[in-house]
């Protein structure tokens, strides 16, 4: 068995390798040779143009930048696993989206989609990550948590603090894409690595397939637990296939550290504390994430990551840090302030309700978080939360506490 | 879902066991018959079109059933899945449609002259009457696996063909996706809109892929004739009027069904038929007639009688709710259709359907007059 991964392995890892020094042109040229030789679809063809997806309801990423010129160009194309541009876009064409919400409208179905599908995956980047250009820039990667000076927040407002980011697993397919064994390689893999991490850190793994009634109850309870995913944005790209196979939940014991297994990506790393020092939930983030790395690299794995796109995730907005920083904080007066939403934008947050993504703030409690993914790093992304505490003092002038 | 046929030989790379679904809570058909000998016979296996055993068997993985219903868990791509696959579909076919085997010939008769009475089910109690079935286009792939492309064709293909029907059958096509609102409004009121399949057993074999897409409802100026065209088949056919008068809605069915039949015969597209399985379409439960024929009842006394749904097993009929498969039923409203699909033909399945009604109205007289139907109670059909 660890033969025929490590075969695998190795002709991926050239193609990773490739991409990463030689540039997409060799890349390119490796992955259409691998797709010719693996032989061609008997499959009944039709022409582009009776293929291209009818997008005039639809307003997400995808359907501004795929024309029927890009699409023509790509339909045809496989990455070396036999992911197919129809598929990348399936969920896009599905979910039309919403008018004041902007969806992204694809996913990458392995590493090497976003070579392979470069045309339509760079201009979709651009637009979702404000501007950012991945055929010109460096996206940079920076975990030192001892660069971040305060972080400390007033707890009669900040509740919780939180942060969350993504890990791909370099040589497997993404959610998307994967078969089940490849899916149960991932599990194996991480569940593997994170029995050897130690001390605050130790911890235990809950697969949702062989989980008892009680340890369900008591993940439901720390709200810990992940369901499948209802979402036709999830299950429409193919992410829900074959639940709850190879899925799963860790954490360590003092519930700080917590690790998603084969939900939306590979892994999901969360730290978080109830109050507000977010100081302390980042350290731990960056420890924890390092020693991660650190366990699956001992065992000849590693991340997939690439100076254009930081860490590769399975959707295109959680590219670079893939992290999202928040903290659920009482803001029920500012809330209320008709400047809110302006003053959020400049400060690069986003609110959302205590549910998460897609639901409503309970008692003037927000979730506040960074915007950005792409284009800064994980420590400079922690800096522009340290801003909201700048809003303190001047609601506080204004607002009376009583 | 379409994936690139080079994701199935990728799949090869790992062992049989490492691939194998996990199966363990499973309740249905195909979980019933995979075992890791077949899904090593099959997994290398491609029909032309590129339909894997994988993408055959995906939608019976993600949904484990249900401990008192027995889902099919498995769908076909094309009509060549039933052949390349055989060794996982007979099985279940036999299990399916009452040990069906591999060697039985399936008989078609769409000949409503062969149907006896039928037009005289009591229409106090029979509030309307209802005869459907799918048909599938030779040379396309099924929806499952369809592109948006070959959805199109099909669609345009349905289009042409039931645009030119005259007489009785002239009618119009609403395509969903273009339809007005006051037209939308209308065809919710007439209970023939279809809506984007929501039931988990459809989306994880595809079914819904890119609606609303070359999917329209097709209906006659009388709407007593109404053909959906790619919902979870190419097309499916549906007659029906209110009252008891099957003899007519199965005499339109059949008239209406030949007619589109001729006009795609002569674009060199005929429907997906063999000797063997009948007409072939998307799901194996609905292989041989495709036939469902029914009509809603009213039977509050004889549902409530203990011997009811034995009564029903020998009349080889079965029982659902007013909404269609999964409701409940309404003030004792039933609607009562045929089991059987395979092994029997049109006039067979609807017969049955005439034959068994009008006994069970008549065993729903005795028991309001307050008398036994022990007598009554007919032997296996």
């Amino acid at each position: 068995m660890a033969s025929s991964f490590t075969r695998i392995l190795s002709s991926k890892r050239n193609v990773g390798i490739l991409s990463l020094v030689g540039g997409s042109v060799a890349a390119g040229f490796l992955l259409h040779r691998e797709h010719v030789t693996a032989g061609e679809p008997l499959r009944r063809r039709y022409p582009a143009s009776a293929e291209y997806p009818d997008l005039r309801k639809h307003n997400n990423c995808m359907a501004s930048s795929l024309t029927p010129a890009i699409y023509a160009k790509l339909c045809d194309k496989a990455t070396p696993n036999g992911y197919t541009l129809d598929q990348a876009i399936q969920t896009g064409v599905d979910n039309p989206g919403h008018p004041f919400i902007k969806t992204v409208g694809l996913v990458a179905g392995d590493e090497e989609s976003y070579e392979v599908f470069a045309e339509l995956l760079d201009p979709v980047i651009k637009e979702r990550h404000n501007g950012y250009d991945p055929r010109t820039m460096k996206h940079p990667t920076d975990l030192n948590a001892s660069k971040i000076q305060s972080g400390v927040f007033d707890e009669r407002y900040v509740l919780s603090s939180r942060v969350r980011t993504g890990r791909s697993i370099r040589g497997l397919s993404l959610p998307p894409a994967c078969t089940r064994a490849e899916r149960r390689e991932v599990e194996r893999v991480v569940v593997d690595a994170l029995s050897g991490l130690k001390e605050d850190l130790t911890g235990k793994y809950y697969s949702l397939t062989l989980m008892t009634e009680q340890e369900q109850q008591q993940l439901i309870d720390d709200h810990f637990l992940f369901d499948k995913p209802v979402s036709p944005l999830l299950t429409c790209a193919g992410m829900a296939r074959d639940w709850p196979d190879g899925r799963g939940i860790w954490h360590n014991n003092e519930k700080t550290f917590l690790i998603w297994i084969n939900e939306e990506d590979h892994t999901r790393v969360i730290s978080m504390e109830k109050g507000g020092n977010m100081k302390r939930v980042f350290e731990r983030f960056c420890r924890g994430l390092k020693e991660v790395e650190r366990l699956i690299q001992e065992r000849g794995w590693e991340f997939m990551w690439n100076e254009r796109l930081g860490y590769i995730l399975t959707c295109p907005s959680n590219l670079g840090t893939g992290l999202r920083a928040g903290v659920h904080v009482k803001l029920p007066r500012l809330s209320k302030d008709p400047r809110f939403s302006k003053i959020l934008d400049n400060l690069r947050l986003q609110k959302r309700g205590t549910g998460g993504v897609d639901t409503a703030a309970v008692g003037g409690v927000f979730d506040i978080s960074n915007l950005d993914r792409l284009g800064q790093s994980e420590v400079g992304t922690n800096h522009s939360m340290w801003r909201i505490t700048s809003i303190r003092p001047s609601v506080s002038l204004k607002f009376p506490i009583c | 879902m379409p994936f690139g046929n080079t994701h199935n030989n990728f799949k090869l790379n790992y062992k049989v066991e490492e691939e194998f679904p996990d199966l363990s809570k499973h309740n249905n058909h195909m979980a019933k018959v995979l075992n890791k000998d077949i899904y090593a016979k099959l997994r290398d296996k491609q029909t032309p079109s590129g339909y894997t055993l994988d993408d055959v068997i995906q939608t019976g993985v993600d949904n484990p059933g249900h401990p008192f219903i027995m889902t099919v868990g498995c769908v076909a791509g094309d009509e060549e899945s039933y052949e390349v696959f055989k060794e996982l579909l007979d099985p279940i076919i036999s299990d399916r449609h009452g040990g069906y085997k591999p060697t039985d010939k399936h008989k078609t008769d769409l000949n409503f002259e062969n149907l006896k009475g039928g037009d005289d089910l009591d229409p106090n109690y029979v509030l309307s009457s209802r005869v459907r079935t799918g048909r599938s286009i030779k040379g396309y792939t099924l929806p499952p696996h369809n592109s948006r492309g070959e959805r199109r064709a099909i669609e345009k293909l349905a289009v042409e063909a039931l645009t030119s029907l005259d007489g009785e059958f002239k009618g119009k096509y609403y395509p969903l996706k273009s339809m007005t609102d006051a037209e939308q409004e209308q065809l919710i009121s007439d209970h023939f809109l279809f809506d984007k399949p929501v039931s988990p057993l459809l989306t994880c074999a595809g079914m819904a892929r890119d609606w609303p897409d070359a999917r329209g409802i097709w209906h006659n100026d009388d709407k007593t004739f109404l053909v959906w065209v790619n919902e979870e088949d190419h097309l499916r056919v549906i007659s029906m009027q209110k009252g008891g008068n099957m003899r007519e809605v199965f005499r339109r069915f059949c008239v209406g069904l030949q007619k589109i039949e001729e006009i795609f015969k002569k674009h060199n597209h005929g429907f997906m038929w063999n000797e063997h399985l009948g007409y072939i379409l998307t799901c194996p439960s609905n292989l041989g007639t495709g036939l469902r024929g029914g009509v809603h009842v009213k039977l509050p006394k004889l549902s409530t009688h203990p011997k009811f749904e034995e009564i029903l097993t020998r009349l080889r009929l079965q029982k659902r709710g007013t909404g269609g498969v999964d409701t409940a039923s309404v003030g004792g409203v039933f609607d009562i259709s045929n089991a059987d699909r395979l092994g029997s033909s049109e006039v067979d399945q609807v017969q049955l359907v005439v034959d068994g009604v009008k006994l069970m109205v008549e065993m729903e007289k005795k028991l309001e007059k307050g008398e036994a139907i022990d007598g009554m109670i007919p032997a296996q059909k």
